[in-house]
């Protein structure tokens, strides 16, 4: 069953909102920072080294379920400088969580969904409530879902690179086929940091990534207070 | 070249009294009334150099640590160059890690590994400048990773890689076109009563408040010295 329920939790139609998020790309484009293929390249190489990894290291710790929830979120919270994009990661997670217990229930997503407060199964969560952050949700919904840690560090790469491209493509108006010739070629990196960060998914949560990206921590502050937007975040 | 020194303050008699200032080549320490000075005793740090130093600031004392210039992460022979800082600050004490910057010259392969053991009540100011090549040159390797954990929880564990072998990290996701990036981690028990504002200091710099009573100043930077303007008014704004 793995390989397909990973098919699931990847794919962008997946119903935990993911869509509606940019990853960044909104204000890069809003400031020049992306403004063709070649630019897009370079932003998603860079958030993939960045952002990307560090997600992939906590959903890959995350599925193993060795680690206690609590200590997740803390390291969570201290590979994510910026407060606009700590909320963001756990509006997303409790979405994410309340879309994976209602397609994979059982106990380890009631565990994560106690320890953060969250309601029971399939109930409609409030606004206020605390989630988890995105890449614990993610590893969660992995483990729940019968797949390896390298698969959860896979689905959140994926998500991380995939998700800014295809809001490229709505934004400037880029050729979809040659947005998506950049992912195939970036495959064997996608693939090489799920490999590194799923390597040291049992060991210490102080050794997983922790890769930085300035600018990405500033267009989420931004963001946050720009008027007019089209994603989220 | 291995080299391990040591500062520890602490307080006795109304005033901060030195404990143990040990200097090891290439990294000398000089006493002043300003601060602790790091003098740089040698060039580098080079490639192959392993620098280790530690300061401990015990409860009611002040450490201030500066540096008389800024020093250059230069090539060698001998592989990579490391600086491991490992410091502890105790409640009550309070530890300004103000140095000049870092210049990340051509062919450079240095990593920068800072691990800060905070207790809940001290103060801790924390200033990193990297400066991206000297003039129209391309910086070599450098990673800065600082790990911070203030009354037994990670506050703050941030790696940031530029040069070869950094993929994107000139790119729009990362440092972008900057020519000096830096960060000023600020902890202090007045930003638990009074959180800090997230604040924009211009386009591609700002403070974000951390998860705790802390905050973090970014930027990506034209130059050292808007880098260092930035930094101040961050400064300004969270430790007064």
């Amino acid at each position: 069953m793995g390989s397909m329920n990973l098919l699931l939790l990847a794919d962008g139609r997946f119903p935990a909102g993911g869509h509606a998020h940019s990853g960044g790309m909104e204000t890069a484009v809003a400031t020049g920072g992306v403004s063709d293929l070649a630019s897009l390249h370079a932003f998603l190489i860079g958030r993939l080294a960045t952002a990307g990894l560090a997600a992939a290291g906590l959903a890959a710790a995350a599925c193993t379920t060795k680690h206690p929830w609590d200590a997740l979120d803390a390291e969570s919270d201290a590979r994510i400088p910026s407060p606009a994009l700590r909320e963001v990661s756990r509006r997303q997670g409790r979405l994410l969580l309340r879309a994976a217990r209602a397609l994979w229930p059982g106990s380890v997503l009631d565990d994560l969904g106690a320890a953060c407060g969250g309601t029971p199964a399939g109930a409609r969560p409030s606004v206020h409530l605390v989630g988890p952050h995105h890449p614990v949700a993610m590893g969660a919904a992995a483990a729940a879902a019968g797949l390896e840690p390298l698969d959860a560090a896979r689905a959140a790469v994926f998500n991380a690179v995939t998700g800014p491209a295809s809001a490229a493509v709505r934004l400037l108006g880029l050729d979809p086929l040659a947005v998506h010739r950049l992912l195939a070629e970036m495959a064997p990196d996608m693939d090489d940091s799920a490999h590194c960060a799923a390597a040291g998914s049992g060991g210490p949560l102080d050794a997983l990534p922790c890769p930085g990206s300035i600018l990405l921590d500033l267009y989420a502050q931004r963001h946050a207070l720009a008027e007019g937007r089209l994603f989220a975040s | 070249m291995r080299s391990r020194s040591r500062i520890a303050a602490s307080w006795s008699n109304g005033r901060t009294r030195l404990d143990c200032i040990r200097s090891c080549a290439p990294i000398h320490l000089r006493d002043t009334p300003d601060g602790v000075y790091l003098v740089g005793g040698a060039a580098g740090p080079l490639g192959g150099d392993d620098l280790l130093l530690e300061i401990e600031v015990e409860s009611g004392a002040t450490l201030v640590v500066r540096s008389a210039a800024a020093s250059l992460a230069l090539p060698g022979t001998g592989g990579a160059s490391t600086v491991v800082i490992n410091t502890r600050v105790a409640a009550g004490a309070c530890l300004y890690w103000l140095p000049e910057p870092l210049i990340a010259c051509l062919g450079c392969n240095h990593r920068i590994l800072i691990r800060a053991v905070v207790e809940a009540g001290a103060t801790v100011v924390w200033r990193d400048e990297l400066i991206l090549g000297r003039r129209g040159e391309m910086p070599g390797g450098v990673s800065n990773r600082i790990d911070v954990t203030l009354a037994g929880r990670p506050l703050i564990r941030n790696e940031l890689r530029v040069g070869p072998g950094a993929p994107g990290w000139d790119g729009p996701a990362v440092a972008g076109k900057a020519a000096a990036i830096g960060s000023l981690i600020v902890i202090s028990p007045e930003l638990a009563h009074e959180p800090a504002p997230p604040v924009r200091l211009g386009p591609t710099a700002g403070i974000l408040p951390l998860q705790g009573p802390a905050a973090l100043a970014t930027a990506a930077a034209a130059d050292g010295r808007e880098l260092r303007a930035v930094l101040e008014t961050a400064q300004h704004l969270l430790a007064g």
